[in-house]
């Protein structure tokens, strides 16, 4: 473990923040979803349009309020499951996202793991009213477990600032 | 990741960022430029009379105290106090370290320690260790402009309080303390507590006297006034006791051993010449242009809020300026591939996962502290440095708007 925490980012972060893949909306998308939120400085939405004979991913597209490296993690996450079925699209991880971008510093994981979380939770809002295919775990995984905590935990730390701010 | 790749990794990301066409450096906060004639006067002293160590006697050595002795003329007839009262440290950082660690160990059976809710983390950090250590340490709060509430001040200072730190000039909002009342708040309640400033952001900025100012200890930072980097001062106000923090061979003075940086106190002591020989016209300069920044972004930027006060009470090179629904860290990439340097507030910017503490003390929501950004100018900057900034930053803003999930409910423009 180095002493330094560097702070720096692959050029691919830099090239998709400059010019993002797939950002925005789909209208009327077959699955959407939303991980983090504004207190905690991180949130990604992501959009899904699904081909339901078999299951893949035609588009997918994103929105992000975060930093640099959390633009360009959604942004490469959607380019990474275009095409793939949801099936195989729940199998990418947030390293899989990170090692895509040149590797992020370890003080940017979260962004890669808050992206995985907010696709895990559209997969999951497409088999909302339908039959669970058997891949699908019935327990959050660790990423969507992550986008949780993060966003209670910083519901309670911007409560506990108002309430001292108030004073 | 090893050291290897990540210096391959920051080589490419230069190389992709490109270097911009124009360029405006507003980070001074966090370090900055170097006045010309410190840095002459460095290249001197490193080529002859900052060779030797101050404390050896021979000629260089004597040649070298000579030359650390008129620096730091240069600085005490700036600040109005004697130079037997000023001790060199290599950082502003290790100046507030010196005057809390060093002022607990000096009287280890004080055991109480009061510091601003806003102050640098340089003093907050060694004051909540010292907590760990069974200390007291009660956090001063302020109102939404960021000064303290000297009622509070005045309800908690007691028998055993030690010490009590209030910047002159908050680091990041810029809101200029009114010290001399808190000193006189403190003192009311027991002439004996310690007074500490933290006046980095304070020398060169704002008026400053220490004989007025009459408190026991004063931090002072080279860089934070365009001198070299790596030269800290504190002022300790003479029969004020410390205990050094760190050990070794003592120098020309006892409680920061090691060899004096004698051509960075050099370099340090010309860039306080210089803002004090010409601080009324940079003063002047400095609120020309950080008050067409301000006004330019209000005017232009939806949904941007200044913080720290509005006016006279506000540091005359200091912007900070929230932008609801944009990250920070974001907004400064945005900016640094538009030649624009700056720092923000939001915790991506830096190691933590919270925001600054000093946007959460005055009472910003978690949001408006992720959107901040913080700017300094300098005497050395000109208008259409400022017009540049005006110019890009509400495309910046715009464009990450953008891309944002959440977007202001209604557009005013």
């Amino acid at each position: 473990m180095s002493s330094r925490v560097p702070l720096t980012y692959g050029k691919k972060v830099i090239e998709l923040f400059r010019s993002p893949k797939n950002l925005g909306k789909i209208d009327n998308a077959d699955a959407e979803a939303l991980a983090g939120s504004l207190a905690c400085g991180d949130m990604i939405a992501i959009y899904l349009k699904i081909d339901e004979t078999n299951g893949k991913i035609v588009d997918a597209k994103f929105e992000s309020y975060g930093c640099a490296a959390n633009i360009a993690a959604a942004s490469i996450l959607t380019e990474m499951i275009k095409g793939k079925s949801l099936q195989d699209a729940w199998k990418v991880s947030w390293k899989e996202v990170s090692d895509e971008l040149g590797g992020l510093p370890s003080v940017k994981y979260h962004c890669g793991v808050l992206a995985v979380g907010a696709l895990r939770r559209a997969i999951r809002d497409y088999y909302a009213d339908k039959p669970k295919p058997d891949w699908l775990p019935q327990e959050l995984t660790r990423e969507e477990k992550q986008a949780l905590e993060e966003e209670k935990l910083m519901e309670i730390l911007s409560r506990r600032a108002q309430k001292s701010s108030a004073n | 990741m090893a050291y290897s790749d990540i210096s391959r990794s920051i080589s490419e990301l230069i190389e992709s960022h490109g270097i911009p066409k124009r360029e405006v450096y507003l980070d001074n906060e966090n370090s900055g430029q170097i006045i010309p004639e410190a840095l002459k006067a460095m290249e001197d002293a490193y080529r002859w009379s900052g060779r030797g160590h101050p404390s050896i006697t021979h000629l260089m050595g004597w040649i070298s105290y000579q030359a650390l002795y008129e620096a730091t003329l240069r600085i005490t007839s700036a600040i109005n106090c004697s130079p037997e009262e000023i001790i060199y440290t290599h950082s502003g950082t290790e100046a507030n370290n010196l005057a809390i660690t060093g002022s607990a160990l000096s009287s280890p059976n004080k055991r109480k320690i009061l510091v601003s809710s806003i102050e640098h983390l340089s003093v907050v950090f060694p004051a909540e260790r010292l907590e760990k250590q069974g200390f007291k340490v009660i956090k001063i709060p302020v109102n939404k402009d960021g000064f303290v509430n000297l009622d509070f001040i005045s309800k908690h200072v007691d028998r055993e309080t030690l010490i009590v730190s209030v910047a002159v000039v908050n680091h990041e909002i810029g809101t200029i303390q009114d010290v001399e009342a808190v000193r006189d708040t403190v003192r009311d309640k027991n002439k004996d507590v310690l007074i500490h400033t933290d006046a980095c952001d304070a020398l060169g900025k704002i008026p400053l006297d220490m004989k007025k100012l009459d408190v026991d200890l004063a931090s002072f930072s080279s860089h934070k006034i365009y001198g070299p980097k790596g030269v800290g001062a504190l002022y300790v106000k003479e029969g004020v006791r410390l205990e050094p923090i760190i050990h070794g061979q003592l120098s020309t003075q006892k409680l920061w051993p090691g060899v004096e940086n004698v051509p960075g106190i050099i370099g340090f002591s010309k860039a306080v010449e210089y803002m004090h020989n010409n601080f009324k016209e940079n003063v002047l300069r400095m609120i020309k242009l950080r008050d067409r920044l301000i006004n330019g972004i209000l005017e232009r930027v939806d949904h941007a809020m200044l913080n720290g006060p509005f006016g006279e009470k506000r540091a005359p090179d200091n912007v900070n300026i929230s932008f609801l629904y944009c990250e920070g860290e974001a907004l400064t990439v945005e900016l640094s591939l538009n030649g624009i340097y700056v720092s923000s507030g939001s915790a991506c910017t830096s190691r933590v996962l919270e925001p600054s503490h000093v946007l959460l003390a005055i009472g910003r929501r978690h949001e408006e502290a992720h959107g901040s950004l913080l700017m300094k100018v300098t005497p050395f900057h000109v208008l259409e440095d400022i017009e540049y900034v005006l110019d890009v930053l509400p495309d910046a803003v715009k464009r990450l708007r953008s891309i944002s999930p959440v977007k202001p409910l209604k557009q005013v423009r």
